[in-house]
């Protein structure tokens, strides 16, 4: 089975891209499945179930942010879908956190980032774009051409290797080139790591302690004036 | 890749019925037009043109470059994407000052003289809108008019790209005779979508649309080229009573009078000549 995972910040497109995609896999007598990983909402997976009769599957993260549920959760994940019978899981995670990376090594991983949300975000959310394989951008009949030219280039700024596919996800126009790399990629190889560094040490916010200010959290820190320190055993 | 030639070739309209026009070609220097009613499906034939349509459209409409269609797996690098579309909606969305967006836009198109490209794109843009652009003025600030100024201007200049699709600038606003005039000055191909008349007899063709299907061509022959300059003249009586609205003036009988008259003896002129 292959794996996918597709992350970008919230309404850029994800689900839009997987159902046009999802609809080519099966056109080719694949069999996907489907999960969503979301903080509190998420109704993908009945929307799609109903569209395509694949077996799909939420979870909500709830205060754990949605990447490192990902961590904890994924190998279960894969194990339903090889149960199913599925070629291919795809993976739809918000993605809300911008430190760490949901991608997985040897697996394709695809950000997706819509074109109208500004020229500064590929500068602005780190490893979800710097350690993805493509980076779908979305939405390109709303913007001009001259913006969809500027989008591009700072992407590659920020990732130099990455495949960079225009896409109008509403109309289909741009899949066929994502659907040609799912095709290609590797099948999940055992043991599953996490692509690229995770996070910095134990994370005290992400499991929900809302105090503000270094002294009250665990792990590795800092103050406004020093580098990263530790605190912990 | 040099592009010399582009060619449409048909596919269905809306009610999956083979389009009567099969194919047309478009070569260096062609200006054409794009007619018929709301809803005919205009657009979707330029979106054909841009996307290098290849059967994967509803249309199932195939463009060809110098007679080959483009391979499946084959895609442009967007900065050598010899097509600008400026469409009917598109609308900046950056917040970046227009004078450092071109700077990066002709930066990213190898530019070595980029401070020249955005004073030329700037000067072609503010003879087209009625109040200037100014560089220090946010993208998401211009006016609609501003805008699709602003954009033909980029394509034509810093993205020379060598087919323009304009859809329906007329609405803009902007000053649609100086734009023909400027624009004729590029040696490229330019598909104009339009409803005006005189864009359309200032073509070289044009394909008249409906129900989603090309339904002709007709070439411009001798006779309309001369009743475009007589549209023209029309036209110029229409801005003249547009800039007394916009300046405030009240259109009196002697007012409307005279520019009437000023019609009528043109059009005596244009018979006599006609005749000769
Ligand atoms: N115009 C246009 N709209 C798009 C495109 N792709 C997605 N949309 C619209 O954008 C909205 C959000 O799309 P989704 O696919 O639900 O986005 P998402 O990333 O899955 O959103 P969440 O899962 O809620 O974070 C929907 O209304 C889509 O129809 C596109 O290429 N062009
Ligand atoms: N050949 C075709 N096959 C199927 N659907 C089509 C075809 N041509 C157009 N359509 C559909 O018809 C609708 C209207 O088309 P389009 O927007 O291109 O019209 P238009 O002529 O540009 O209209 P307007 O003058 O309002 O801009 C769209 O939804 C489009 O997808
Ligand atoms: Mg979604
Ligand atoms: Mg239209
Ligand atoms: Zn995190
Ligand atoms: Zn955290």
């Amino acid at each position: 089975m292959k794996l996918i995972i597709f992350a970008g910040p919230p309404t850029c497109g994800k689900t839009t891209v997987i159902r046009q995609v999802v609809r080519r896999i099966i056109k080719k007598n694949f069999k996907p499945a489907y999960l969503k990983i979301d903080v509190l909402y998420a109704d993908e997976d009945e929307q799609l179930k109903r569209e395509f009769n694949i077996p799909t599957k939420k979870i909500y993260s709830g205060e754990l942010c949605p990447d490192h549920c990902n961590v904890v959760v994924l190998d279960e994940v894969v194990e339903w879908a090889e149960q199913k019978g599925a070629d291919f899981l795809f993976v739809e995670t918000a993605g809300l956190c911008l430190r760490c990376s949901p991608y997985i090594e040897n697996s394709l991983g695809i950000v997706v980032l819509e074109a109208t949300s500004g020229m500064n975000l590929p500068r602005k959310i780190g490893p979800m774009l710097t350690l993805a394989d493509i980076s779908v951008i979305t939405k390109i009949d709303l913007v001009s051409q001259a913006e969809r030219e500027v989008f591009r280039y700072r992407i590659l700024e920020a990732a130099k290797e990455i495949t960079v596919v225009e896409s109008n996800a509403l109309y289909g126009i741009g899949i066929d080139p994502i659907v040609r790399d799912i095709l290609k990629s590797k099948d999940i190889e055992h043991p599953m790591f996490l692509k690229g560094n995770p996070p910095v040490g134990t994370c005290t916010i992400c499991v929900g302690k809302k105090e503000i200010g270094a002294k009250n959290h665990f792990g590795v820190l800092r103050t406004m004036e020093n580098d990263l320190f530790y605190v912990g055993e | 890749m040099e592009i010399a030639k582009i060619t449409v070739i048909g596919g269905i309209g809306k009610d999956g019925q083979p389009e009567k026009v099969k194919r047309f070609d478009l070569k260096m220097g062609d200006i054409i037009s794009i007619v018929g009613p709301t809803g005919c499906g205009k657009t979707t034939l330029i979106n054909d043109i841009e996307l290098f349509a290849n059967n994967n459209t509803p249309s199932e409409r195939r463009i060809l470059i110098n007679d080959e269609p483009i391979p499946d797996d084959f895609s442009f690098d967007p900065s050598k994407h010899p097509i600008a579309l400026i469409s009917q909606h598109t609308n900046f969305l950056s917040d970046l000052p227009v004078g450092e967006f071109l700077k990066i836009h002709a930066k990213i198109r190898g530019s070595d003289s980029a401070e020249l490209m955005i004073e030329e794109t700037l000067d072609f843009a503010n003879q087209l809108t009625g109040e200037a652009i100014i560089r220090e003025t946010a993208m998401t600030e211009l006016s609609g008019g501003q805008t699709r100024s602003l954009l033909i201007a980029d394509a034509v200049i810093i993205g020379n790209s060598p087919i323009i699709l304009l859809d329906e600038i007329e609405n803009a606003g902007i000053h649609r005779t100086k734009a023909l005039k400027l624009l004729k000055k590029y040696e490229k191909i330019f598909v104009f979508v339009t409803h005006d008349p005189r864009i359309a007899l200032l073509s070289d063709f044009r394909i008249i649309m409906k129900n989603g299907a090309m339904q002709k061509m007709i070439t411009t022959n001798a006779e309309e080229k001369v009743a475009a300059i007589g549209l023209k003249k029309i036209d110029d009586v229409m801005l003249e009573f547009r800039k007394l609205i916009r300046a405030g003036e009240e259109i009196t009988d002697s007012i409307f009078a005279e520019q009437i008259e000023d019609l009528a003896a043109s059009y005596k002129i244009y018979l006599k000549r006609r005749k000769s």
